[in-house]
């Protein structure tokens, strides 16, 4: 390495050489200047090598100097900052940056993975494909290597601590892009009047102009932008975004938007009340297009090598950043363009020792004081590299009249830097997520946008004019005309140019010939994947040459950079592979996002609590307090179950249900689905819903009911009850409160829109506590109430409207513990005090409040199905033993027909039954499955085929033993037939049963 | 992202909306032979083109309504109240 800043010219560059920024690469301290980004930096520092490639771990330089780099990504700061992988070229500098190299041990200059570019061979094209297809037992040998190896980076192991946000917003005319056509169109738009949203990826607007200044209507580049700027800061209608990319181009005009608010602050120095990066999705009525182009490399052996790159790229070191990338270079070109490069190379004292032109013919644009100086080598092509670390010398070699092969022996020329010039590709990425279809253009040898999908068009370089007066112009007419289709202006002033693509004479792009048929593998296509031109020829070979196979085949074009750099350059290879030009083979698709995207800026502000709004119940606070244990159910949080101190779970649960059976106990049922159903068309409409009968319902009753979908299977249950002659209160599972609600609506706004009934849910206007145990009666007795709980007068299934402890109450006489149980509805705000009350008054009668966990065992013991836990939704009302719930006299309800199918009615169906293991120690586990049982035993024959699985298990602490529920083929006609359970991979002997195990003839809850 | 024309509220993002799939699907009465009944519950038409399906405005006015729109380019021609024939 060399001394600090030794590639910096002396004077020069648009950085500010007033101050000094500190920073570190792979441990080594550096300097730069405010204005540089982390690339020129390190090329300032004489950093050559600034990691180690994806696969073969070849060292490898800084490529590029924008978003297209393959090359220099990099992993920045460390702990709650780390940024696992970021492009060296689109980092800025700041005081204090830490950043570090990618795929390389014990760092970029000397990684001990480099051993691994010695068995290239080992892993062609298609090597993950082919791996699998290899016996088993191979992929078990290299997993371990290859999980180790894949990646690109190492996510950070300490939680992002950063801040996001997630912007929504709105306007008349998006621009993308402020470069010289960007600028163009939307000041040309705010000038017609439109509001516009200018979009820039960098710190400041000026794109091209800002790395090489050209001269505009008499004026600098730089002067032009400077006007321009000051147009749309000036004007309130216009709104500038800098260091934002557009990273997606979305249905109906949408562009999402990655802001990079802070990223540009050493995160210590971050104002907290400003988020790192902010996802903009921005709604435009119409987009304008202007994203410039990305220069195409050139391909020989060895054109990975640190001091290989592109010319513009080495043009914009030394010119906007004052940086050397070299001391003697050779220009690789094929068109007019690498010469404006040479002669910025030239003004800041880099040597050319030769211009390497492939085109055979005398081109136009020649820089005349390049050419006095240097000796440009026509119809000739760089055909390899050498220097492994760093680029000591290019091999040149004269080509045929064909261009396609070799003409004559190579020569050697010394150089430490090689600029290669391949022509340029519009950047079209976001043109092509919107839709649209690309035209192959053969002036320019490249991809345009030609037929669009949404409402944009592109200007300039994206649009294939490189001409900078032309882009302008076409920017111009851009906004102004987009302007006017949203209704401001006039439309262009002038038509837009018919696009005379003042050529840069580009030499169609093709694979160049090479010394040897063996050096192909070193000539890298995609730089950053490590894929060569080997392997696309292999892809081809092997039948995989259509381009989105072989993309995929060779991972061509997979990587973070999205194959800026790489892709045209891949489908040239294809096609020589195919005896095919480049033009005849269809182009990839471009996905979204444009440059890579933290998962925390796609969360935004949707993490943690407020990842999804937690709900909670007016008894919640009560039962934290009290130590519950607390499980998700849905969005709701409920106690699973209330353990005393030291006491474990199982030993928990084991209290609650023998107070349920013995004394008294409370749980929280607010979370129960509630609607309030009212209306002259009400039973009508529970007919439809239920598939028992609710016309012979009285007022004051309550009736279970079970609801199917329109195919027969069970939806939900409930219970619900008459409150009087149109209104009727219903109770559903907590898990579908909202589904069915929502259903219900569906059917009445879209099937039935004329009756008159009302279907309003009223979840959390009602706290509801469940009251039951054998004491249950004698506990209320004790409130003040206005409720005759004599049981002729509030029998089973009955309800009542009074009120209690001065509150307006709904009891409801139903049990799903199987014993004497109220289920009480006060309005919320009284929740808690009923609850608080309930446990006062209870104290000496062994009363405990229960969680879910004891009432799932309880209703176990009763056999009670739980829809959603032991039947989904394959599950039918037969199936589940219901026969006696499904109306025979209703002419339709919901999923009645559907009972007639075949389907539904034939035998092997799974069905509900108890189980229980024959050692009553064994709870087996939720899930098992249920062979035969002769099938667990005889292994000759293979695996045994499942009959059923377990859907319930647990032990009863009433019944000491024990019990589990399960869905088994034809279970209701094998009760009593002993069977096996795969207990995690234990077979357990077990016998089917009815579910029924407790107090089957219900006379308990009936008390 | 969509952006949808709730005939009650105007123009709201995909995500305020559920989609119930295709609409003016007819619910046969008890009587309909089961070719029918299997034609409403499964078949469902999967045209490359207009295609008429119901919307649900969930995180707005809570009401469903129908919408025409194109499978292939997502251009939604038209938004119309739930019973009622769209525009020409
Ligand atoms: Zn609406």
């Amino acid at each position: 390495m060399s001394t600090a800043q030794s590639r910096r010219l002396p004077q020069g560059g648009r950085i500010d050489r007033t101050r000094s920024l500190r920073f570190s690469f792979d441990g080594a301290a550096m300097t730069g200047h405010p204005g540089d980004t982390l690339a020129s930096a390190l090329l300032a520092n004489g950093v050559d090598i600034v990691g180690r490639s994806f696969k073969r771990h070849r060292p490898r330089g800084i490529f590029s100097a924008g978003a297209e780099e393959p090359n220099a990504w990099v992993s920045l700061e460390h702990g709650a900052h780390a940024i696992p992988c970021a492009a060296a070229t689109q980092v800025e500098l700041y005081d204090g940056l830490i950043a570090r190299s990618l795929n390389c041990w014990p760092n970029a200059s000397f990684d001990l993975g480099g051993v691994l570019d010695r068995f290239a061979a080992l892993m062609p094209a298609g090597f993950y494909y082919k791996t699998f297809m290899w016996p088993a037992r191979a992929w078990g040998r290299y997993e371990h290597i290859i999980r180790h190896a894949a990646g690109l980076a190492r996510a950070p192991l300490a939680p992002d601590l950063e801040r996001y946000e997630r912007r929504f917003d709105h306007c008349d005319v998006l621009v993308i892009g402020a470069g010289p056509a960007g600028l163009a169109a939307a000041a040309a738009a705010t000038r017609a009047g439109a509001r516009i949203l200018l979009v820039e990826e960098r710190a400041a607007l000026g794109g091209s102009l800002l790395d090489l200044d050209a001269a505009i209507d008499a004026r600098s580049g730089l002067d032009w932008t400077a006007e321009r700027t000051a147009v749309l800061e000036s004007c309130a209608r216009a709104r500038i975004l800098t260091r934002a990319s557009a990273v997606g181009y979305h249905d109906h005009n949408l562009v999402s938007i990655l802001e990079r608010v802070q990223d540009h602050v050493a995160p210590g120095s971050r104002m907290r009340t400003l988020p790192r990066q902010r996802l903009w999705h921005v709604r435009a009525r119409r987009v304008v297009l202007a994203t410039g182009s990305f220069e195409r490399p050139l391909l020989f052996a060895n054109n990975d090598t640190p001091g290989v790159m592109l010319a513009h790229a080495a043009a914009t070191y030394a010119e906007r950043y004052a940086v050397r990338a070299g001391r003697r270079a050779v220009l690789f070109t094929d068109n007019d363009s690498g010469y404006r490069a040479a002669a910025a190379l030239q003004a800041a004292g880099i040597e050319i020792v030769a211009a390497v032109d492939r085109r055979p013919a005398t081109s136009d644009g020649i820089n005349a004081a390049l050419e006095a100086r240097v000796p440009i080598l026509r119809a000739s092509a760089v055909v390899a590299v050498r220097g492994g670390r760093k680029v000591r010398a290019a091999l040149v070699a004269p080509l045929d009249a064909s261009g396609e092969r070799l003409a004559g022996a190579a020569r050697s020329f010394d150089c430490d830097l090689v600029c290669v010039a391949g022509g340029w590709n519009p950047a079209v990425h976001l043109f092509s997520q919107s839709g649209g279809k690309l035209r192959f253009e053969p002036a320019i040898q490249a991809y345009v946008p030609a037929q669009s999908a949404q409402q944009e068009r592109s200007a300039g370089a994206c649009a294939g004019t490189f001409s900078l007066l032309d882009g302008i112009a076409q920017g111009e007419a851009a906004g102004s005309q987009a302007a006017f289709e949203c209704g401001h202006g006039s439309g262009p002033v002038s038509p837009p140019p018919a696009a005379p693509r003042r050529s840069s004479n580009p030499a169609p792009v093709r694979e160049l010939p090479s010394l040897a048929r063996s050096a192909r593998k070193n000539i890298f296509v995609d730089i950053l994947n490590d894929v060569s031109a080997a392997d696309l020829a292999l892809a081809s070979h092997e039948g995989y040459g259509a381009p989105e196979l072989a993309k995929r085949y060779t991972t061509a074009g997979m990587g973070v950079d999205q194959g800026r750099t790489g892709n045209i350059n891949a489908l040239a290879v294809l096609a020589t592979a195919q005896g095919l030009v480049l033009e005849q083979l269809p182009t990839t698709t471009f996905r979204p996002p444009y440059v890579p995207i933290a998962f925390g800026a796609m969360a935004g502000r949707d993490i943690g609590a407020l990842y999804e709004p937690l709900r909670r119940t007016p008894i919640s606070d009560w039962h934290e307090a009290h130590a519950a244990l607390m499980e998700p159910v849905g969005a709701w949080r409920r106690p699973a179950c209330y353990p005393r101190a030291a006491e474990s779970f199982a030993a928990a649960v084991r209290r609650e249900c023998i107070a349920a059976r013995n004394a008294v106990t409370l749980c929280d049922v607010s979370t129960l689905g509630k609607l309030d159903i009212h209306g002259p068309d009400a039973v009508r409409l529970l007919d439809m819903l239920y598939t028992n009968d609710f016309s012979t319902l009285k007022p004051g009753r309550a009736r279970y009911g079970l609801m199917l979908k329109d195919d027969g299977m069970v939806f939900d249950d409930g219970t619900t009850s008459r409150l009087g002659a149109d209104r009727y209160f219903m109770t559903t599972t907590s898990g579908h409160a909202d589904a069915v609600a929502d259903w219900i609506e569906e059917w009445l706004q879209c099937e039935w829109p004329r009756w008159r009934v009302f279907a309003v849910p009223v979840t959390t206007q009602w706290a509801g506590i469940l009251v039951s145990g054998p004491r249950a009666r004698v506990l209320l007795e004790r409130l003040e109430t206005s409720f005759d709980l004599a049981r002729e007068r509030c029998p089973f299934m009955s309800i009542h409207q009074g009120s209690i402890e001065g509150a307006p109450a709904r009891l409801l006489r139903v049990s799903f513990t199987g014993e004497l149980a109220y289920e009480l509805y006060v309005p919320a705000r009284y929740g808690l005090g009923l609850w608080q009350r309930l446990m006062d008054r209870g104290s000496d009668l062994g009363i405990e409040p229960i969680g879910t966990e004891a009432l799932h065992v309880l209703r176990a013991e009763k056999g009670f199905f739980v829809v959603g836990h032991d039947a989904d939704a394959t599950v039918s009302a037969r199936d589940l033993g219901a026969e006696w719930l499904i109306s025979r006299t209703k002419s339709d309800f919901i999923g009645k027909h559907s009972l007639s199918r075949p389907e539904l009615k034939r035998s092997g169906r799974l069905q509900f039954v108890g189980l229980e293991s024959d050692d009553p120690g064994i709870v087996v586990a939720e899930g098992s499955p249920i062979v035969a049982a002769s099938g667990a035993t005889s292994r000759q024959h293979g695996p045994a085929a499942a009959i059923g699985r377990v859907t319930s298990s647990y032990s009863s602490p009433t019944l000491g033993r024990s019990i589990a529920l399960a869905m088994v083929s034809d279970g209701l006609a094998r009760l009593g037939e002993a069977v096996s359970v795969i207990d995690r991979g234990t077979p357990r002997a077990a016998r089917l049963c009815s579910p029924r195990f407790y107090d089957p003839e219900g006379s308990r809850l009936h008390g | 992202m969509l952006l949808i024309p709730c005939p009650h509220c105007g123009e709201r993002n995909e995500i305020e909306f559920a989609c119930g799939g295709q609409a003016h699907l007819e619910r046969p009465g008890p009587q309909a032979d089961a070719t029918r009944w299997a034609r409403y519950l499964y078949y469902r038409a999967n045209p490359n083109g207009t295609q008429r399906e119901r919307w649900f405005h969930a995180a707005g006015c809570r009401r469903w309504f129908n919408v025409e729109r194109d499978t292939a380019s997502h251009e939604i021609r038209t938004a119309y109240p739930m019973g009622e024939a769209p525009a020409p």
